[in-house]
């Protein structure tokens, strides 16, 4: 059972870190252009949320099988299927929780409007520089949202990794699935432990997400009299 | 013969049109007054260059903008106090002045935080000061980068009647030690009175000088006088001519 749970929460925390990467350039691109066509992409992006997880599983499954040209373009490198690995389980995991990250850290870099980058270059911040210094750290509260959400849909996920990862100890199993697995086997005590577990964290979870967002503005603000 | 700011920027932007062309003194603070929507805040963002239109700006003889040339507003020595004092929130009084400070590459001077006051707000947090300590720290984050030109988009509009009588004694004392030219949008003939050398006025989308002659010179002259004086070149802006 520990071996279910490690592979659960690594599978998360990568999912996680890489996508939290991967959705800030989309989120900011998103968040700064006016272009009508914008809300294209952004569908796309949030197409992951009402799609069914069969049918995001079939179509990754398809990707990253070996004869899909995206594959082909890996099989000189030694790599010919992602199907049924942990690296394809981590890809699939980001696809399907693509919108629970951009969304949350859109939200944050249009709320914040366009006055503090332009503060920023008129003190003399290159566009680059005030992202990071200004942007980013003015984003933080939609950074963690996007971060909880993540780590918390990906314990949650079932459809998709059963169908890219197809459920092998050790490997691509994780959580849910061994539920899944337990429960057709009738083994309703263990079933039981591993079920309570992601009540009790996704609770957590979801209980420290409101917590941000309703807390006061700016967190915890310091209060220092002369 | 002088140099200071010669700058003309003419074009569209939405359904505005700009059609401008000004001059400001090496030194001293030209007001820029006229009506809401007459072109103003686009005026400042375009020397800022945080709007770009087509045209020139040359300050002291430097390229900022023309034909081939367009300074982006980081690469622009130029300070700007906008109408909300827009500090950073995430950074405390003291981690906004050396924002611009360090990136300028000049020392946090002791004199401007003098000047200003700014000594026992250092270690504040932004969300715990008044409106006009806002502001105050606004225009020393400005000052701090030395700028070489300085721009202020109605720093006192937002302020209550209380603030503004508490910054103002500040911005008088930054007028008598200001070594570079200065814009000021400003409605208020009393501030404009107390702070400006000059006054221009900006009507539809073009600059004037003050009343009929050239930019009126308020120097040297009694507070009754720079009052009635500036009052008069308000209401030349703010009437329509016929």
């Amino acid at each position: 059972m520990a071996e279910v749970v490690w592979t659960t929460l690594r599978l998360a925390g990568l999912t996680t870190v890489l996508l939290l990467i991967l959705a800030t350039p989309i989120a900011w691109w998103l968040s700064r252009r006016r272009a009508w066509w914008k809300e294209v992409v952004a569908a796309v992006t949030t197409l992951p949320i009402i799609l069914p997880p069969s049918v995001l599983g079939f179509y990754l499954l398809i990707c990253i099988a070996p004869q899909s040209p995206l594959m082909g373009l890996l099989h000189p490198f030694g790599i010919r299927t992602l199907a049924f690995t942990f690296t394809g389980l981590v890809i699939g995991s980001m696809v399907y929780s693509l919108p629970f990250a951009v969304q949350p850290i859109r939200n944050a870099f249009e709320a914040m409007g366009a006055r503090p980058m332009e503060v920023a270059a008129t003190l003399r911040a290159s566009p680059l520089d005030a992202f990071f210094t200004v942007a980013l750290p003015l984003a933080r509260r939609g950074f963690l949202t996007a971060a909880i959400l993540v780590f918390a849909h990906t314990i949650g996920e079932f459809g998709v990794v059963l169908m890219i990862g197809g459920g092998i100890p050790g490997k691509t199993e994780v959580i849910s699935v061994r539920i899944y697995q337990l429960v057709e086997s009738l083994q309703y005590g263990e079933a039981h432990r591993l079920a309570a577990g992601v009540v009790v964290f996704s609770f957590a979870a979801l209980l420290a997400m409101l917590l941000i967002d309703g807390g006061p503005h700016g967190g915890a603000e310091r209060v220092t009299t002369p | 013969m002088s140099v200071g700011v010669e700058g003309r920027f003419a074009g569209a932007l939405g359904g505005f049109r700009l059609d401008a062309e000004f001059h400001l003194e090496p030194t001293g603070i030209t007001a820029l007054s006229g009506p809401s929507g007459s072109g103003k805040t686009t005026l400042l963002r375009c020397i800022a260059g945080l709007t770009r239109l087509p045209g020139g700006l040359y300050v002291e003889g430097e390229v900022w903008q023309d034909d081939r040339v367009f300074l982006p507003p980081h690469k622009r020595p130029v300070g700007v106090v906008f109408q909300e004092a827009s500090l950073l929130g995430h950074l405390s009084v003291r981690g906004n002045l050396e924002y611009g400070a360090r990136r300028a590459k000049t020392a946090v001077l002791d004199e401007t935080i003098e000047l200003l006051g700014l000594e026992p707000l250092l270690s504040r947090s932004t969300g715990t000061l008044s409106g006009g300590e806002r502001q105050r720290v606004a225009l020393g984050r400005a000052l701090l980068t030395q700028p070489r030109l300085l721009l202020m988009d109605e720093p006192l509009s937002s302020l209550d009647a209380g603030a503004k009588a508490e910054i103002l004694p500040y911005l008088e004392r930054l007028h008598r030690t200001l070594a570079i030219p200065a814009l000021y949008i400003s409605h208020d003939a009393g501030e404009i009175a107390r702070l400006a050398d000059r006054v221009l006025v900006m009507d539809a989308g073009s600059v004037r000088p003050a009343a009929a002659h050239e930019a009126l010179s308020l120097d040297g002259l009694g507070p009754a006088v720079r009052d009635a004086l500036a009052l008069a070149a308000l209401r030349a802006g703010l009437t329509p001519q016929a």
